[in-house]
């Protein structure tokens, strides 16, 4: 089956080159905490960019926000606080490490743009509360854009491929982009919403091969007010669900995200998916990896696998790590930075470790 | 559009206010009833600006009242909108004769024919006009003809339908070419097992900015899905729509045909995504909304019922000669009884850079503006 | 099986692979003017039937054509068989014919 995409020439986002001011993610630093910290040294360390992580972040109230707990004020509010971080510290490129965060970010820019009055109101409120004032933004790029921005550049430093080392042949990817990202404004996104292609143009400059299945579009079910209470939490699976069924005939070697709500939903929705109904994705029952773009992009330039915290998804990715030829230790899976053996975590009944 | 308050005066075009007296001389000169125009003397000629239907009709009835013509078409070939076109409706006739015929009435002393000629520029002089072509030629006439037509929507617009991506995703042109051939395939080359339509592609469509309707696809549509089941009778067929707009004559009663007699199926909502499935087919999602019900279906073709929209021609001309009338087409006088006039003097309108019309009447409308030209240039 | 305290919701969306076109294409070679219906919806309009419960003529052919027949049996039962539809139909559907066809078909393919 062929397909020809041809539209990304035209859809070219502007994505500022240097000096980022970077916002953390509540979940990604949660879940995925080797990810943030290995964005920051690829930025620094292999592309020599500033890059400026403050101690004083915090939440951009995204979860709150869509979960209809915190009211719009309060969260333009905190995004006015967040931007006079950003402006105190003299940087003007806006960086948020998640996809909801981008999502807010746009959505809150784009009402203080049609609603003046709005901007003047986020800048009283934060006046009064906490004395501080900001400038806007003069670019709000998301990492995986930055990523997308230097591949070229990365691919130079890589040890590695996206190819099967046993057969020769690239790897089938999945890509999966967060519906904030390119969804709410077809603009901000690279690529805009149909054929979205940051994480597509990283696997293909890389060397693997990206998978167009028919429910590549789907939302991946995060939806946070249904995730969050438990009685809807079925719903939310079965949108996930729906994707895996539609991606197992092409067998992917492995999925890739730009949102973290994303990555965790397709991560552990695969355990409870093959706990509840015994049911896996992949030939033999160990689940399909699945890896934020940071963990790609640090696989491949050499970093350790344990360092990245691969060892914390549910899907293990030791059968991705064979097949990419990168090398690790497994007696250093569950250690700690300091060299304490941990406990191990107790292993699933139904998916295979 | 340029006015210029001298007349050019290059050594073949003559001063218009010669043409005008000439005119009125011939005109003392014979005594008979018909307008008669001295072919050496006068390079007199009426210039109609596109050689489609409506051009080509327009040229043949000036050439019938003796009143020489010389038509530019920017295209190597006359006729190319229905040429690409293998039957037409209503009574299935064949379009490539249609063409053939109205082509074969241009060879005629009084019409001169340039193919592969844009006109670029159009220069208004006091009782006349001034055309400049792509190859620096100047033309220099008392009255124009704009029939520079339409082009069909370019469906790589609608992005989520995957036209140029998916090969199982095709237009309506395409599939009269596979018509013609009698060669109707799906993306592996084998006979389609399900055929599905969907109308409206690139109008009544606020995303790509047209909101009118190409009036012409609700019945292409349903010719269409007849021609397939007569050459493939075991096909499925649906038809995706929003409205069904069958407003000509036969065209309610070839609707009732296509369902009682080829079985064919129509269901009312609009697809939303077309995706490629893992053996090389067309994965579309739809509701049918009279159930209130999302479905999914799996087909081998998708073929997307395209717009009609302005052509560059007529958005270029339309832009200079301040005509420019919705969504890039021209706008006449008064769409009741000068729908051929425009608001300057001794240019005309004809034809589908209009609006979108169908082949009787951009035909009827090229009649109609060449006796419009008659009546101006007997004043 | 490991319950945690949630079951996964299944598709509402027609799956058009999963449709028998067979059962379609004989109701229709018994009653032919069923191909000719536009889904005007006169029929349902003029229902003596539809005025008092929840029977909806227009819709239960339209579920019956997607080969969605759960529950079509229980409500069909409500048709009072009056005419009321075939008389309005604009199209000329013999409807009163589709009706007790339908009945047939879904009493014999449970």
């Amino acid at each position: 089956m062929t397909t020809k995409k041809h539209y990304w020439n035209e859809y070219q986002k502007e994505i500022a080159g240097d000096k980022y001011f970077y916002e953390r993610s509540c979940i990604r630093q949660t879940f995925f905490p080797g990810s943030e910290t290995a964005f920051l040294r690829i930025l620094k360390e292999e592309l020599g960019k500033n890059i400026l992580d403050v101690e004083n972040q915090h939440t951009c109230t995204g979860i709150g926000f869509y979960s209809d707990i915190v009211p719009l004020e309060t969260t333009m509010t905190i995004v006015a606080r967040l931007f006079s971080l950003m402006t105190e510290a003299g940087y003007e490129n806006y960086v948020p490490s998640c996809v909801t965060s981008f999502g807010v970010f746009s959505e809150i820019v784009d009402l203080w743009e049609h609603q003046p009055d709005m901007l003047e109101k986020a800048r009283n409120i934060l006046l009064e509360t906490t004395g501080r004032t900001f400038e806007l933004p003069k670019n709000i790029a998301h990492p995986s854009d930055i990523i997308y921005k230097f591949r070229e550049e990365l691919k130079e430093k890589m040890r590695y491929r996206l190819v099967n080392r046993f057969t020769g042949k690239p790897l089938k990817v999945v890509e999966h982009i967060g519906c904030h990202y390119a969804k709410i404004f077809p603009d901000k996104g690279v690529g805009k919403a149909e054929f979205p292609h940051v994480l597509a143009g990283m696997i293909e400059s890389w060397g693997g091969e990206v998978v167009d299945y028919p429910e590549r579009r789907h939302c991946c079910g995060f939806g946070f007010r249904q995730y969050v209470v438990r009685a809807n939490r079925g719903y939310s699976v079965a949108n996930s669900k729906k994707k895996f069924e539609s991606m197992q005939p092409y067998e992917p070697d492995f999925i890739v995200t730009n949102c973290p709500g994303c990555t965790m939903f397709m991560d552990k929705w695969q355990y409870t998916i093959a706990e509840m109904e015994h049911k896996t994705y992949d030939k033999k029952g160990y689940g399909i990896p699945v890896l934020t773009y940071e963990e790609m992009a640090g696989l491949l330039l050499g970093y350790d696998p344990w360092e990245l915290g691969l060892q914390l998804h549910q899907v293990q990715s030791e059968r991705l790590l064979d097949k990419l030829g990168i090398h690790y230790d497994p007696n250093e899976k569950y250690k700690s930075v300091s060299g304490r053996i941990l406990p191990n975590p107790e292993k699933p009944q139904y998916l295979r470790v | 559009m340029k006015e210029r308050e001298k007349p050019v005066h290059g050594d073949d075009n003559p001063k218009p206010r010669e043409v005008k007296r000439r005119l009125k001389a011939t005109k003392r000169i014979s005594r008979r009833k018909r307008l008669e125009f001295e072919e050496v003397e006068l390079p007199l000629q009426v210039a109609i600006i596109g050689g489609g239907v409506a051009g080509m009709e327009a040229a043949s009835v000036l050439a019938e009242h003796r009143c020489p013509v010389i038509l530019f078409e920017a295209r190597p070939e006359l006729g190319v909108n229905v040429k690409n076109k293998y039957k037409i409706f209503p009574d299935f006739s064949d379009a490539g004769r249609l063409v053939e015929t109205m082509t074969k009435a241009m060879d005629h002393p009084l019409i001169t024919v340039n193919k592969d000629t844009e006109i670029i520029e159009i220069i208004r002089e006091p009782d006349a006009y001034t055309l400049l072509d792509n190859k620096g030629v100047p033309h220099t006439v008392p009255a124009v003809l704009l029939a520079s037509g339409y082009e069909p929507f370019d469906a790589k617009r609608k992005e989520e339908l995957g036209f140029g991506i998916y090969e199982g995703v095709i237009n309506s042109l395409q599939l009269e070419d596979m018509l013609r051939e009698h060669k109707v395939l799906n993306s592996l080359g084998e006979d389609p097992r399900r055929i599905v339509f969907l109308q409206c592609v690139g109008s009544r469509d606020e995303k790509v900015g047209n909101h009118y309707c190409s009036k012409i696809c609700c019945i292409t549509a349903v010719k269409q899905a007849i021609e397939v089941k007569r050459q493939l009778p075991d096909t499925e067929v649906y038809v995706f729509y929003m409205d069904l707009r069958l407003w000509g004559q036969g065209y309610e009663e070839l609707y009732r045909e296509a369902q009682e007699q080829y079985n064919v199926r129509f269901v009312r909502g609009r697809i939303s995504e077309a995706a490629s499935t893992f053996d090389g087919r067309v994965q579309i999602k739809s509701e049918d909304t009279l159930l209130g019900q999302p479905l999914k279906m799996v087909t081998d073709l998708l073929v997307l019922m395209i717009g009609m929209e302005a052509s560059p021609g007529t958005r270029k001309l339309g832009k200079t000669c301040g005509l420019e009338g919705p969504y890039g087409f021209v706008r006449s006088k008064s769409p009741h009884l000068e729908d051929n006039l425009s608001d300057k003097p001794g240019f005309f309108l004809a034809g589908t850079c209009k609006r979108p019309m169908h082949i009787a009447e951009a035909v009827n409308d090229g009649r109609a503006a060449a006796l419009e030209i008659i009546k101006y240039l007997r004043k | 099986m490991a319950d945690f305290g949630f079951s996964i919701s299944k598709p509402q969306s027609i799956d058009t692979n999963d449709m028998d076109v067979g059962r379609l294409q004989a109701l229709e070679a018994k009653v032919p003017s069923f191909k000719r219906c536009i889904n005007c919806g006169a029929c349902t309009a003029t229902c003596s039937a539809g005025q008092f419960g929840s029977f909806n003529i227009r819709r239960i052919h339209n579920l019956y054509r997607w080969d969605q027949r759960k529950g079509l049996e229980k409500e069909l039962q409500q048709c009072m068989l009056c005419g009321k539809c075939t008389l309005v139909c604009p199209r000329g559907v013999n409807l009163r014919y589709l009706i007790i066809r339908l009945r047939k078909a879904l009493a014999d393919n449970k």
